[in-house]
């Protein structure tokens, strides 16, 4: 991953003399932009119906899970392919720390959820760094396909720790998530916005929408940061980072650390968006290594080690599916079931499967680069 | 100890597939640097031909079609996707390998549907007793097989022109174009041999005794546990394949008896992380140095 990998910080720097003042304006141009889109996806919720909401929610859990991957595979270089371990993680955390006391089925703390999701994150984010002398030893592919036995881990623990995660059978349901005493279910206050109720799938849009930018200007922080410096110094060459003082191992456990807190926050958001925590029966479920090569897909086609790539690349994996499914009631696409039929997740497959190949052989800097080109050529223009 | 002289035949004869599959994944990196992710494709393709052509052709027959199109589909990977992209660096090829797995499984198994056609109608499939062992026929044959190919394979990487070649190539690519060597030809070879093998494993893999499933998305997740076998074998090292399959095998049998069968499938990923701690580049991997 790391000679082809261009980030947005590494992007070729333009020639510094002569100055070019159009530079300057690029940086305004750019915020403005940001901030278009930030209350365009405030305003959604207002305009669009519920299953709608529920498509765009699932693409930012993507984004969430996608920009934790990118700061690992594409901004320190490690190969990971333990990012679905991390998302049962999180929603296994949510669900314990936040369950019900007293259940003698499963076990369950009943702490306040919002509580509960900052612990999801931490123990991802532990188990992560526990991982981490593991990861810290082993290089490309070794690494990868042991980050790999992760998934295999996770898969028994979700089987045989039926007291955590309510076993493959059942299940259990997550508590109800609210941020202090404020539910985000349709109980509680009533609240409308120029006429629309504010109900269950507008308010954990908002939520989600806030964990997103969250998730994102951290990232981006990071990235630009001396953080993302000694990242992207051990990727390009770990002998040299260490001459030149940077911490090896401890660049490679803390990438690891950040991206699987980034996993297990995304893990507490699906299982808030199922609505139940399900571990898989085999290993091919919302845990499973297709779900790791999901999201690998993302942050490829994104453009590895682009924060704003990672969120095109889940708007694409994550959200095809769930446009197609919406769309096939209305096109009477997809009625087909039963033997060989094409259902919109094996669509989305196919797209993205054929996205990978694509952008590894004539985009290698994934749909970021692309991107990058667009803005150069348009302020070349001006 | 009846049981467990049975547990470590069986454990054997799955491991000689693994085998088989390890080695696939240990020629193409030789040759190219390249993890072939679409591994697992490869064998649920062979397969699938298998099933389609068999009434047509029979079991020997079929196989054949179904072998050779497993090899067919690894040299197409390698001519049309692989050989157009020489800028890109091994790790990203890497990663278009997952986009070509991706594509194959999903379609293959999308036309398999709720079918799920065992392969295994050459030989008996009722197991046998021997010397108050029960023995399953498919591992036997399995061992056979995979000692006849293995060795073969052996032979001529010793010994053949194609051997020479692809063993200067993995050494230093330069010096080997320099000397002569089509490195094109030596890859190509490298990706139709890996895919054969591959058609090879899935007539073991789809049958009653090896995995008690037919062909289905489950054959592809075991041809998966080959990875962790090629890996603590050492990627570069042909005998470490050998011996990564084998003790994947073993693992995997004497896990899901003593442990729990559930956990048989982790316990694998479990031992391979063990030996990766101790020796990163696997048991006979070379060691990666740093020249600073």
């Amino acid at each position: 991953m790391s000679d082809s990998a261009v980030s947005e910080v590494d992007a070729p720097a333009e020639p510094q003399s002569p100055p070019r003042p159009r530079r300057d304006l690029a940086k305004p141009v750019r915020a403005v932009a940001w901030l278009a889109l930030l209350v365009v996806l405030l305003a959604l919720p207002l305009y669009l119906d519920a299953a709608w909401l529920k498509a765009g929610q699932y693409m930012m859990i993507g984004a969430v899970g996608a920009i934790g991957l990118t700061l690992v595979v594409g901004q320190a270089g490690q190969l990971s392919l333990a990012h679905a371990f991390f998302l049962l993680a999180g929603g296994t955390a949510y669900s314990v720390l936040s369950g019900p006391t007293g259940d003698d089925r499963v076990v369950g703390f009943g702490l306040d959820p919002g509580l509960s999701l900052l612990g999801a994150v931490v123990v991802a984010a532990l188990l992560g760094l526990a991982f981490a002398p593991v990861a810290g030893r082993l290089r490309g592919i070794y690494l990868g396909v042991a980050s790999l036995a992760l998934v295999f881990l996770g898969l028994y623990f979700g089987q045989s720790a039926e007291e955590l995660t309510g076993g493959t059978s059942t299940g259990r349901t997550p508590a109800p998530f609210s941020l202090f005493g404020f539910p985000f279910t349709n109980d509680g206050p009533e609240i409308s916005l120029l006429g629309v109720p504010i109900r269950q799938a507008e308010r954990t849009w908002y939520l989600f929408l806030l964990l997103t930018v969250v998730a994102f200007v951290v990232a981006r922080g990071a990235v630009r940061g001396r953080v993302g410096r000694s990242w992207r110094a051990v990727r390009d060459n770990e002998a040299a980072a260490a001459v030149m003082g940077v911490s090896v191992m401890r660049a490679k456990a803390g990438a690891f650390a950040v991206s699987s807190a980034y996993g297990g926050l995304a893990g507490a958001m699906t299982v808030l968006w199922f609505d139940i925590l399900k571990p898989d029966e085999s290993e091919f479920g919302t845990y499973g290594i297709n779900v790791s090569i999901a999201y690998l897909a993302m942050v490829i086609i994104g453009g590895l080690g682009s924060v704003s790539g990672a969120l095109v690349g889940a708007l694409i994996v994550n959200g095809l599916p769930q446009v197609l499914a919406l769309y096939s009631a209305d096109l009477g696409w997809f009625s087909g079931t039963g033997d060989g039929a094409l259902t919109p997740i094996l669509v989305s497959s196919f797209v993205y499967g054929a996205a990978i190949v694509l952008v590894v052989l004539f985009e290698p800097g994934g749909l970021a680069a692309i991107g990058r080109r667009i803005t150069r050529k348009t302020q070349e223009e001006k | 100890m009846n049981t467990f002289l049975q547990l470590v035949v069986n454990g054997l004869g799955k491991g000689a597939v693994f085998a088989l599959l390890a080695l696939g994944f240990v020629i193409i990196f030789k040759a190219t640097e390249v993890v072939n992710f679409a591994h697992g494709s490869l064998v649920l393709f062979g397969g699938y031909l298998v099933v389609v052509t068999r009434d047509a052709l029979g079991w020997v027959g079929a196989s054949l079609v179904g072998i050779v199109s497993a090899g067919l589909l690894a040299l197409a990977v390698e001519r049309l996707l692989l050989s157009r992209s020489r800028h890109a660096d091994a790790n990203s090829l890497a990663l278009l390998t997952i986009g070509v797995d991706v594509i194959v499984t999903e379609e293959i198994v999308r036309r398999l549907g709720v079918t799920l056609p065992f392969l295994g109608d050459a030989w008996d499939a009722k197991p046998f007793q021997l010397g108050g062992i029960t023995l399953f026929r498919t591992h036997l044959v399995a061992l056979g097989v995979a000692a006849v190919l293995i060795t073969a394979f052996w032979l001529a990487f010793k010994y053949s022109n194609w051997g020479v070649a692809m063993r200067a190539q993995a050494e230093n690519r330069e010096a080997a174009a320099l000397m002569g060597i089509r490195s094109s030809r030596v890859t190509a070879t490298a990706w139709l041999v890996a895919g054969l093998l591959a058609g090879v494993a899935v007539l073991f893999i789809a049958t009653q005794d090896f995995s008690g499933a037919g062909l289905s998305r489950g054959t592809h997740s075991i041809a998966l546990a080959a990875f962790p076998a090629a890996i603590l074998g050492g990627l570069d090292s042909t005998a470490g394949a050998v011996v990564g399959g084998l003790v994947v095998g073993l693992v995997e049998a004497l896990s899901a008896q003593y442990v729990s069968f559930d956990f048989s499938k982790s316990a694998v990923f479990l031992v391979m992380l063990v030996v990766l701690v101790v020796r990163p580049s696997g048991l006979f991997g070379t060691r990666e140095r740093t020249r600073v």
